[in-house]
């Protein structure tokens, strides 16, 4: 086995380019988004050579170290990656320097100092590849605790103008669940402590068998802390507060990453050790999801901010992942899991843009655009690529795994699965809704010609987080000045400059070849979720037809 | 037919998807640098691809060919590979896709030459059909259905092209958004087959659907005609079609008349093994080409917007189409000749509307139009000869295919029989209705011509440039021979045979030269009616207000968009708006007030948000100690 430290360096590394970017003394901005960007970049390696070791056909763990650590409760800090994980750690790998790259230009609100941004990012980084690679639950709990603190600050000290409202809201949300959750992780190590040794190890608590009764009490202290990370319809309203609020590159990770930590434990915690108590739960469950499909979809389209829009979009998004769980079945599974990194990057892409968008207007509101299109060509285009994978259109990398889900789903769940179908009409309506409003049409609100002179030269728009660069603003304002002598009552927007080109450009490549090409990662993916469906009683071959073509299915495969 | 692996060229068939879709990228990814040569390139690869196909179905001679490319999503019992099957069906599909889209690329060559956009409308194009040649050589229903948002893709991009207008850019909102209406249809008739097969290649269900229960039959037959009436047009989803419009009229030509909106029939058809066993199925299918065949027919004779006229004759064309396929093996072969000669004459009958439009500054308001036929000659002998061969002229594409259609429907026999051939036999009357006063408004009476705009000058109406010209009298010419050849010199149903089975001779209820008489009669008495009511008198300008309940109805294409509007937009508007309300109000307060109620009062929980982490983190560890606590003491206990 390879006995390299990938994990632990994807921990420490991070954390000490945090420590070290948070100690730059103030105006070493540059230095610190250098170092920033490097740090990540070396993530990013450690997790692409991570995967060329990891053998899909292997033990389900590997990468595996472990160190006793709390000797006395049987705490080890143990990390090792599934298929499952891994794919995870790959989405933070790429996802981090793009958010980097995305906010360099970003302008500090009030007297913060943007060093500080880069360092919480940093940390946050190293915090996300905790959660997912911890196989100790004690330790999985201590870094999806520890994850908040981060954030936190992202939101409270970086946000928009009810960034405080909305950094304690999302606090507490998560607070409560993760109170909840230590209740259950505790009784956990109570029962295995009963059984023999106590242990928080994974695999030692997923062999043990727990009295049903107790199953469904454990199954829902994990599940209310996960229900309300990976927002599911009734728990979801802290999202859209503090996706809207969060800077750019703060919401990106929150929904990108952050929030898949609930669906992740879903996967990983709830099936495995509580299968009766899956099973049993499982129709209220799908309920949940698929209303959150449908209701989450309707709210998008009645939003009139841009960040709360995709904020909603995001919710009815974890309502298909939910149902891809908790269907049992390997294809479904395999799919919703898929459907957490692409929706990382799709999501990822269309924050980024939105975020490119009000730079450039200085609000959210969507009524404030119209007409982007026909000024800003690349920009238009990039959104609609983010919209498209939104809306699951085949060729993108979202139809893939919204595909496996609803088909995986369908033999055993097939009213949800019918239900959560129609949900892609509605996606396809606040995609393009949006689309059309701001992006289409004559010059409209913001980008009409009325007082351009006074926008021209102000750098940071009253949204806040995001500002416009100085490059842009002297770009606006020789544009505005073009635009002046041609006599056209419309302002200039400037289309993406390089360095956004440069930021959306690995997303957009990422969508599409994940698009046409999406096997290599299912390849990953689908041991760990065949031994998860398993264990909850599924067949983990894969769905078994109801009529048996034995006779046909030869020549089928031919 | 069993299928073979392909050989020689025909497993290079690839190439006909790949050659547009490079194009496409060249094109989107190559910015303004590609502006000079752009059209140049999107035209050459179509032109290119038609060579492709041209040679891969001389190739065929009567087999079905599989290409296997690569896996596309494999995952527990779903197995999806990107694998093509050229056959006799696929064949003549991807010739009717790149032949007219090639005349179609270069007929935008003029059409486009002034906007400041044309390489972008190339790239869309391309894109456009590379995602049709995949729908149609695709060997499986996934594949079918990437290829089939692809065109809804294509279709919404080239609708919105001039999407400064707000026209556009809704009507290619509303296309998808109803399109994708239909593909949930499609989309669940696929997750029923994995589930009751296990498979979703066309081989493989087709090989086994026999095994399905009836009822299971009737569904995947009901769920794909679901997805076929969102891409076609066909009732209850037929509103966004004559919308479309909208977009530059090549785009109607190509996509909006000859091709991806038959993609519904090709589906039928493909289907056919599926259809064979569910006779329910087949008359829902039959019913809605009827309706639809009527509703476009009706609206079609009251328009006054020259490319809305021919959509909605469009939707009334492809209606003979549905009927064709609904009538099960005798219908299938006659239904794609009725496709091929359409796709022929229609996109011929748009590039000539096109030309009009041109020749007087983008108006489309036929009472505007008026004496064109001598300012415009090419335009009005390619056009007339496209209105004659959709009328069913005798001996014209549109009599032999049409024709073939009616006498199916007859030969159905009993009541049903009478009442769809009727159907049909009234509906070719209509459209020599609308057809004739189409032409006699545009051109021939007195000159109407008058300014687009205050301030823009009187047209005056030139013919337009041979690049333009050149597809046109090339489609003409297949508008007049393509029907003649398809069923008399080279019968398509043999070339078919492979796939729907050899045809059987049917027994007549009717004798074919009576029926071929009778249509033509009808025929002569729509365009009498039409002389009477438009011809012989002066055409007002301005549509007249005081008319009766049938033509207000019809004007409203018999209100499809109020009923859509106040069934499903206004409600969701409302349901919407309220669901907001209780979410901000109702759901997010309950829960906030529920935290509250828990930390004692609003005012506390107040005071504690004001606090610090620490605090929380202090919180936290006490809360977590007094409950696990409590916990250890229980079980332990």
């Amino acid at each position: 086995m390879n006995s390299f430290p990938f994990l632990l360096l994807m921990i420490v590394v991070p954390a000490v380019g945090a420590a070290v970017v948070a100690a730059l003394p103030r105006g070493r901005d540059l230095l610190a988004k250098q170092i920033s960007l490097g740090v990540s970049l070396v993530v990013l390696l450690l997790a692409v050579l991570a995967t060329a070791a990891f053998d899909t056909d292997g033990d389900r763990f590997q990468l595996t170290s472990s160190v006793s650590w709390i000797e006395d409760f049987g705490v080890s800090f143990a990390l090792g990656v599934d298929g499952i994980a891994l794919v995870m750690l790959l989405l933070v790998g790429v996802l981090v320097p793009v958010v980097i790259g995305a906010s360099w230009d970003d302008e500090p609100v009030g007297t913060r100092s943007m060093t500080v941004f880069f360092a919480w990012i940093l940390l946050l980084e190293a915090m996300m590849v905790g959660v997912f690679a911890a196989t100790d639950v004690f330790l999985f709990y201590v870094f999806f605790e520890a994850m908040l603190v981060p954030m936190y600050f992202l939101i409270g000290s970086f946000g928009g103008p009810r960034r405080q409202y909305a950094a304690v809201k999302f606090f507490l949300y998560s607070l409560v669940g993760g109170l909840i959750m230590l209740a259950a992780v505790i009784g956990l190590y109570v029962v295995s402590a009963n059984q023999g040794e106590g242990s928080f190890a994974f695999e030692v608590l997923n062999a043990i068998d727990i009295d049903p009764d107790v199953q469904k009490l454990l199954f829902l202290g994990f599940f209310v802390a996960f229900a309300i990370k990976a927002p599911l319809v009734p728990l979801h309203t802290w999202l859209p507060d503090a996706g809207a609020e969060a800077p750019v590159g703060g919401a990106v990770l929150l929904v990108g990453v952050l929030d898949k930590v609930g669906t992740f434990g879903f996967l990983r915690y709830c099936l495995p050790l509580f299968p009766d108590a899956s099973r049993d739960f499982a129709p209220y469950v799908l309920a949940l999801a698929v209303a959150g499909v449908l209701y989450a979809a309707l709210l998008a389209m009645g939003q009139s901010d841009m960040k709360r829009l995709v904020s909603y979009t995001s919710v009815a998004h974890f309502g298909f992942i939910a149902l891809g769980i908790f269907a049992f079945t390997t294809e479904a599974g395999t799919g919703a899991v898929l459907y957490m990194v692409n929706h990382g990057i799709a999501t990822g892409l269309l924050f980024l843009v939105v975020g490119m968008l009000i730079a450039r207007g200085g609000s959210r509101r969507i009524a404030d655009y119209g007409g982007v299109a026909a000024q800003a060509p690349v920009l238009a285009g990039v959104f609609l690529v983010a919209g498209l994978a939104s809306l699951a259109l085949p060729g993108t990398n979202s139809f893939v795994s919204e595909f496996l889900v609803l088909i995986g789903s369908y033999p055993t769940r097939p009213v949800f699965t019918i239900l959560a179908t129609v949900g892609i009409i509605l996606a396809a309506l606040y995609v393009l809704l949006m689309y059309q409003r701001t992006m289409h049409g004559p010059a409209r609100g913001l980008m009409d010609g009325q007082g351009l002179a006074a926008d021209a030269g102000e750098p940071a728009g009253p949204a806040g987080g995001t500002g416009a660069t100085a490059a842009t603003a002297t770009a606006t304002a020789t544009a505005t000045a073009t635009a002046t002598a041609t006599a056209t009552r419309t302002r200039r927007v400037p289309d993406l400059s390089r360095r956004e080109i440069a930021v959306v450009a690995p997303l957009v490549a990422l969508i599409l070849v994940l698009g046409v090409y999406p096997q290599p990662l299912i390849d990953l993916i689908e041991p760990a979720v065949a031994a998860t469906v398993g264990d909850v009683g599924g067949d983990p071959g894969g769905v078994v037809p109801d009529v048996d073509t034995s006779g046909a299915e030869t020549e089928a495969g031919n | 037919m069993d299928t073979v692996p392909a050989d020689g060229l025909l497993s290079a068939s690839w190439l006909l998807i790949a050659l547009p879709l490079a194009g496409a990228a060249v094109l989107l990814l190559g910015g303004r640098r590609t502006d000079r040569w752009g059209h140049l390139l999107g035209t050459a690869t179509v032109a290119a691809a038609f060579v492709v196909a041209l040679a891969c179905t001389l190739q065929l001679d009567e087999r079905q060919v599989a290409v296997d490319l690569f896996t596309f999503i494999d995952s527990g019992s779903l197995d999806v590979r990107a694998g093509l099957l050229f056959d006799p069906l696929s064949a003549v599909f991807a010739l009717l896709i790149t032949g007219v889209g090639a005349l179609i690329h270069v007929y935008s060559i003029g059409y486009m030459a002034h906007d400041p956009r044309r390489r972008r409308f190339f790239a869309y194009l391309n894109l456009f059909v590379a995602a049709m040649l995949l729908l149609v050589l695709g060997d499986n229903y996934v594949a079918l259905y990437v290829g089939w948002e692809g065109v809804g893709l294509a279709s919404y991009l080239l609708i919105a092209f001039w999407h400064e207008r707000p026209a556009a850019a809704t009507a290619a909102k509303k296309a998808f958004i109803m399109n994708r209406v239909g593909d949930v249809g499609l989309a669940l008739a696929i997750f029923v087959m994995f589930a009751q097969l296990g498979t979703v290649t066309y081989e493989g269900v087709f090989g086994s659907v026999g095994l399905l229960a009836g009822g299971t039959v009737t569904a995947i037959g009901l769920l794909l005609l679901l997805g076929a009436c969102g891409k076609s047009g066909q009732f209850p989803l037929q509103a966004w079609l004559p919308d479309a419009m909208e977009g530059p009229t090549p785009v109607s030509a190509l996509i909006h008349a000859a091709t991806m909106v038959t993609a519904g029939v090709y589906l039928i058809a493909r289907s056919a093994p599926i259809y064979d066993l569910t006779e329910t199925a087949r008359t829902v299918v039959l019913c809605v080409g009827a309706v639809t065949l009527m509703i476009g027919a009706i609206a079609g004779c009251a328009y006054d917007d020259i490319k809305k006229v021919l959509a909605y004759s469009t939707v009334s064309q492809i209606g003979y189409m549905f009927l064709a396929v609904g009538l099960g093996p005798v219908g299938y072969a006659a239904a794609i000749a009725h496709l091929l000669t359409h796709g022929f004459f229609k996109a011929g009958l748009f590039l000539g509307a096109g030309s009009v439009m041109h020749a007087m500054d983008d108006q489309v308001d036929m009472r505007r139009f008026g004496g064109l036929a001598k300012k415009l000659p090419v335009t009005f002998v390619t056009f007339g000869l496209g209105y004659l061969a959709l009328i069913g002229f005798p001996f014209l594409s549109g009599y032999w295919t049409k024709d073939a259609i009616i006498e199916a429907a007859l030969d159905r026999g009993g009541v049903s029989g009478w009442v769809l051939g009727g159907v049909a036999v009234l509906g070719a009357g209509l459209t020599a209705f609308y057809m004739t006063r189409l032409m006699l408004m545009t051109f021939f009476g007195k000159a109407r011509w008058a300014p687009s705009a205050p301030g823009r000058p009187t047209p005056h109406p030139h013919e337009s440039p041979s690049v333009m010209t050149a597809p046109m009298v090339l489609l003409s010419i297949g508008s007049v021979a393509a029907g003649f050849l398809l069923v008399q010199a080279f019968p398509l149903v043999e070339w078919l045979a492979p796939v729907f089975g050899e045809p059987e001779e049917a027994e007549h209820v009717v004798a074919p030269a009576l029926v071929g008489i009778a249509v033509t009669a009808v025929m002569a008495l729509g365009v009498l009616a039409a002389w009477l009511f438009v011809g012989r008198r002066e055409v007002p300008v301005v549509a007249p207000e005081r008319v009766s309940v049938v033509t207000r109805a019809a004007r409203k294409a018999l209100y499809a968009d109020a009923i859509n509007e106040s069934l499903f937009m206004r409600p969701g508007q409302w349901l919407t708006r309220a669901l907001v309300w209780v979410d901000n109000r109702g759901v997010d307060g309950a829960v906030n007030g529920m935290a509250a109620a828990l930390g004692g009062s609003s005012a506390r929980l107040g005071r504690a948000q004001t606090g610090f982490v620490r605090t929380y983190a202090l919180g936290m560890l006490g809360g977590a100690v007094l409950v696990a606590g409590a916990l250890l003491a229980v079980t332990a206990g």
